[in-house]
Parts: structure tokens; C-alpha cells; sequence
């Protein structure tokens, strides 16, 4: 069964086109990797999946319901969060209240409440401190619950990114270059963190990723761009060795030479 | 010359309490939007003033019914207070609904224009108003809380002379710490300061972490507009007389107040905001004297914008602020 379609997705940034005419579809519960060179539209389709852009033209849906035209908290609502690229913390607030920002929506108590500090907004907001601390726990964070999430190592706020995207309780994670910058250990970590997700918290992930090491082991489903098209889509065995992947990574010549 | 200063300095620092605890308030406003929407919006010292006449309207209304008399006098301020809260929190959402959300993704300056001219609209709509239904655009309210105390700072120590207090001076610091505490408390620890603080981080990301950016907004101009409204009752109270024209100066001040503290930093406004009233007071009582009568009371204002000045060399990010280091 599907849970994410994108259907004839184009974007266009005046004259250049980022995306063009891309259909994907993915199951529930898959893992899939979207690959491609650099510039290849991959952070675009991210992008148009979570509502910052709106596509040119072309739909997205989740679950059969249209998500275009919907505002990026709207979208977050929806089930869809994400990581990113550059990492993009809050920098100057805690671990803990990082993952507590994710968990926004999911806290009831509205102004009315917050302003007059009622017991069910007190009782609220330590569930969702004790909720926040074992998102943590499930990503090895919890020990730095407290420091500030602009002091932490690499790895680590790569790590934080996740369990902030895990707080909005979503159906489909995207993760962007999630090992980027990872040393081996790390990333093998991280292969384990993905398959924990999937098993335990029955996520669909979606992740754009460059180490290839990581894509052929992890994903179940690859789609490759180039030049903001589809170049070819499979399993990693299809990927391998099809021809326009080797070319578009190696250019023309080195699939001949071999 | 010491001696005059310390013999004075009981009453320079009540009276800077007073004031500065209405600067350290507006420039909470200040501040707060400065941090989420990096706008200053010079229309928050005009929505202090409306916040004083609608303040005092309200309490010459209720004289009019003769219900200052006949309710608590603690009750009908705490009912006007929160009234007043109310419209002018409404005002200021409204104002970033027509004026700025139409704008946020224009060149800051031309936000910042924007709000200048709203500034006016204001004064003049106050103005207008006023006169209209008085005939004159300053404004006495009824005289409340006026019973005078006197400290006598002498009998802690010999070299001080007493310093004498109106009732409202207590009101007027009760009630502003009150706000700054519940909003100290609001931002850090409540989820939608939560939101307040991740969206002046960074809006896109927040956005994708599921909080209503617009809403957050919003709310941040409510919140800055009504402590602002509620301090203008409380300046009302205070010096009594009122005109449209108060907010700009005391708006101006707030800022420098706000910039003091670092700009976008809660607590350093209120801290800016306490500082700079003594400062300004402690100039007006003791300029005279220390420069052999070359330089009179009225002069408080050069110094207090000196201040400024200097900060801004030497510290420009303010007593609070954090330096920002690119990494590279």
C-alpha cells in the first residue's frame, strides 16, 4: 500500500526547472533512498513534499489526500517531518526543549490555558518533558538533555535533528543527508537508529544520502535524479548496474571503458 | 557635591524605579518583536499612549458612574488595567495583520517605514478622538492613589534626607514586576514561549516542526501591545496628565532602554529598562550640581541618549547580548 505519491511534481525557479514531471511512490513502512549528483533537484523534492515550495505543477499525496497548496506547520500536522541538510537546530535553546518544540501540536492546551497556567496545562507540559526525555533516550541523547543544543558534536545534533522530527509524531520521515559528516561508527549507528524506527515506531523513511555504502545496504526502493529528472528507480541490485546511474554519476565513457 | 548626591539619593532612586520600570515594560514590546520579526516597531510607543487615554478614559467613565467610589479602588484598577490589556493587544495584533504581515518578506526598511507611519495614524486618531469628545487633546484623569508616604531614609543613615513617595509609586512597581515575572515565566517555560523562542530562531524551521508561525506572531504582538497598554495606564496614574505625544519620546527611550540590555533579549530590557530610570533621574537631580549649574535638569534626556551612544561603541550588542561569532 502507498503512503506518500508524488504525481508529475515540477518546479521552476524562473527559468530554471529543479524539478521536472517526477512520479515516485512509496510503500508504507519501506525505506527508499533518493540519489543524485549534486544539484540534481533531491533537497527541492524534499522541499515540495513538506510545504516550503509549492510545485509549478504536479500533486503530492499522502494517505490519497492532497497535500499542495498546504502551509509547512500544516503539512508537519499531516505526519510528514524532516531533517536537514545543513542542520538547522535551535540553537540557543536546550536538547530537551528542542525536542519539545516538535511536540508543539501534540499539547492541547491552548492559549487560554498556557495564559492562565492551568493544572491541566502544568500536567501537560511535564508529560511532554518526560515524553521529550525519552525521545532522547531513543536516540543515546539523554544524557545532554540539558546543555545547549549549539554546543553539541556533530554526530550528536544530527542525532537531536531526528528526535526532534520523531516529537511531531509523523507517518513519513525525511531525513537529508543524514550521515553527512559522520564517521563509520557513527554512521553504523545510524543504519541501526533507521531500522529501529521503521520496526518500532512503524515509520516510512525517505532519505536522501550520497554515502552509497549506507544507500545499498539500507534502502529498499532507490530513485535516482539527474538534472531534476528520474533517471531510473528500483531495487539497489537494478541501481547497480543500470547504465544511466553509472553515466550520470561518472559521465559518459565509463560505462564503455569498463 | 557628594553630599548633595547622597542626600538625595533615596528619592532619585524611587522616583527611577518608577520610571524605569515603565521603560523596562515598553521595552519588553520592543524587544520581543525586534527578536521574532527583527522589526523595530516604532509604533509600540504609540501604542503605550493609546493604552494611557484609553486607560484614563475608562477611569473617567467609571467616576462618571460613580463607581470609583463605590468599589474597591484596588478592584477598578485591576478592572481597567485588564481592559485596557485587552484593547490594546488587540490593536497592536491588528496592526501587524493590516501593516507588517503584508510586508514580511519586503526590505526591513520598508517595515520599518511602515511603522513610523502607523506611529502617526495613531497619534493623530488619539488626537482626534480626544479632542472630540473633550475639547482638548491633554488629558487629566481623576487622582487616584495620591496619598503621599514618607521614608525616612535618614534614620538608616544620617547623610540622607527623607525621601517622600505617592501611593502610586508602589502600584506602579507591583504591578510591573507582576508582568515581567508571568512573562519571564510564559516565555521560558510554557509551549507556546517555547514556540516564541524557536520561531525568532529560525521561522522556516519552526514552521516544519509543526508550529503556526502567523499565530506565534500574532500572539507575540498581543502580548508586547497589552504590557505596553497596561503600562500606560500605570504612567497615567503616575504623573497624571496625558497628551498623544507621550509615546514618542518615552518610546524612544524604551528602545535605547532595549538596546541597552541587548536588543531581542527579555531580560536585559527589563534590566535596561530599571537602569536607564536611574540614570535619568539620578541626572536630573544631581546635572546642576555637578557641573556648577552649566548644565540644568532638563538636560537628563542628553544623558540618557549619551548612554546610549556609548553602549553602542563600546558594546554594541549590548549589556546582554550575545556576540554572534560566524563560524567560517
Amino acid at each position: 500500500m502507498s503512503i506518500l505519491t508524488v504525481k508529475q511534481l515540477t518546479k521552476q525557479f524562473g527559468g530554471l526547472t529543479a524539478n521536472s514531471n517526477i512520479n515516485m511512490d512509496v510503500q508504507k513502512g519501506s525505506i527508499t533512498a533518493v540519489i543524485g549528483p549534486n544539484g540534481a533537484g533531491k533537497t527541492t523534492l524534499f522541499n515540495m513534499v513538506t510545504g516550503v515550495y509549492q510545485p509549478t505543477s504536479g500533486d503530492i499525496l499522502l494517505n490519497g489526500e492532497s497535500i499542495v497548496g498546504l502551509k509547512p506547520h500544516q503539512v508537519a500536522q499531516k505526519g510528514i517531518s524532516r531533517t536537514f541538510q545543513n542542520i538547522r537546530l535551535f540553537g540557543a535553546m536546550t536538547v530537551l526543549e528542542n525536542v519539545m518544540v516538535g511536540m508543539h501540536t501534540h499539547l492541547r492546551s491552548g492559549l487560554f490555558h498556557t495564559m492562565f497556567s492551568t493544572p491541566l496545562m502544568r500536567k501537560e507540559e511535564k508529560e511532554a518533558k518526560q515524553e521529550a526525555y525519552r525521545l532522547l533516550q531513543y536516540v543515546g541523547l539523554e544524557s545532554l538533555y540539558n546543555e545547549e543544543a549549539k554546543n553539541l558534536p556533530y554526530g550528536a545534533q544530527r542525532k537531536l535533528e531526528i528526535a526532534r522530527a520523531l516529537a511531531t509524531k509523523p507517518k513519513v520521515l525525511l531525513l537529508d543527508e543524514p550521515a553527512a559528516g559522520m564517521n563509520p561508527k557513527e554512521t553504523a549507528e545510524l543504519t541501526k537508529l533507521i531500522y529501529h524506527m521503521r520496526e518500532q515506531l512503524q515509520l516510512t523513511i525517505i532519505l536522501i544520502e550520497h554515502d552509497m555504502k549506507l544507500v545499498m545496504e539500507i534502502s529498499e526502493h532507490i530513485i535516482v535524479l539527474d538534472h531534476g529528472e528520474k533517471i531510473a528507480e528500483g531495487t539497489p541490485d537494478d541501481i547497480r548496474n543500470n547504465e544511466k546511474v553509472i553515466e550520470a554519476y561518472l559521465g559518459k565513457g565509463a560505462t564503455t571503458a569498463s | 557635591m557628594i553630599e548633595h548626591v547622597l542626600q538625595t539619593l533615596p528619592q532619585v532612586v524611587i522616583d527611577g524605579l518608577a520610571l524605569g520600570a515603565v521603560y523596562a515594560i515598553v521595552a519588553l514590546g520592543y524587544t520581543m518583536v525586534y527578536g521574532i520579526l527583527e522589526l523595530i516597531n516604532f509604533a509600540h510607543g504609540e501604542i503605550f499612549m493609546t493604552g494611557a487615554f484609553v486607560g484614563t478614559a475608562l477611569f473617567l467613565s467609571f467616576s462618571a458612574f460613580g463607581w470609583l467610589s463605590s468599589m474597591p479602588m484596588l478592584l477598578s484598577l485591576l478592572l481597567v488595567l485588564v481592559a485596557t490589556s485587552i484593547v490594546t493587544g488587540l490593536l497592536g495584533m491588528g496592526i501587524e495583520r493590516v501593516a507588517y504581515r503584508p510586508l514580511r518578506s519586503a526590505p526591513k526598511l520598508i517595515t520599518l517605514i511602515t511603522a513610523i507611519g502607523i506611529s502617526f495614524l495613531l497619534q493623530d486618531f488619539v488626537r482626534f478622538i480626544t479632542e472630540l469628545k473633550k475639547g482638548n487633546y491633554i488629558l487629566t484623569g481623576p487622582s487616584l492613589f495620591t496619598g503621599q508616604v514618607s521614608i525616612s531614609a535618614s534614620s538608616i543613615w544620617s547623610g540622607f534626607h527623607d525621601a517622600s513617595v505617592k501611593s502610586s509609586f508602589f502600584i506602579v512597581l507591583v504591578t510591573a514586576v507582576v508582568m515581567m515575572v508571568t512573562l519571564d515565566f510564559f516565555v521560558n517555560k510554557t509551549k507556546w514561549g517555547m514556540a516564541m523562542r524557536a520561531v525568532a530562531q529560525d521561522r522556516e524551521t519552526a514552521a516544519l516542526m509543526s508550529v503556526n508561525v502567523n499565530k506565534v506572531i500574532a500572539l507575540t504582538f498581543f502580548i508586547g501591545s497589552a504590557l505596553g497598554g497596561a503600562t500606560g495606564v500605570l504612567f497615567a496614574i503616575q504623573y497624571g496628565t496625558i497628551d498623544p505625544y507621550i509615546g514618542f519620546i518615552l518610546g524612544l527611550k524604551a528602545f535605547t532602554a532595549a538596546v541597552l540590555g541587548g536588543i531581542g533579549n527579555i531580560r536585559g530590557a527589563m534590566f535596561g529598562g530599571i537602569v536607564l530610570g536611574l540614570l535619568e533621574m539620578f541626572a536630573a537631580a544631581n546635572l546642576p550640581i555637578i557641573s556648577n549649574g552649566i548644565l540644568g535638569a532638563e538636560y537628563k534626556d542628553v544623558f540618557a541618549f549619551s548612554i546610549l551612544i556609548m553602549v553602542l561603541i563600546f558594546k554594541p550588542e549590548g549589556l546582554f547580548g550575545k556576540v554572534s561569532i560566524e563560524k567560517v
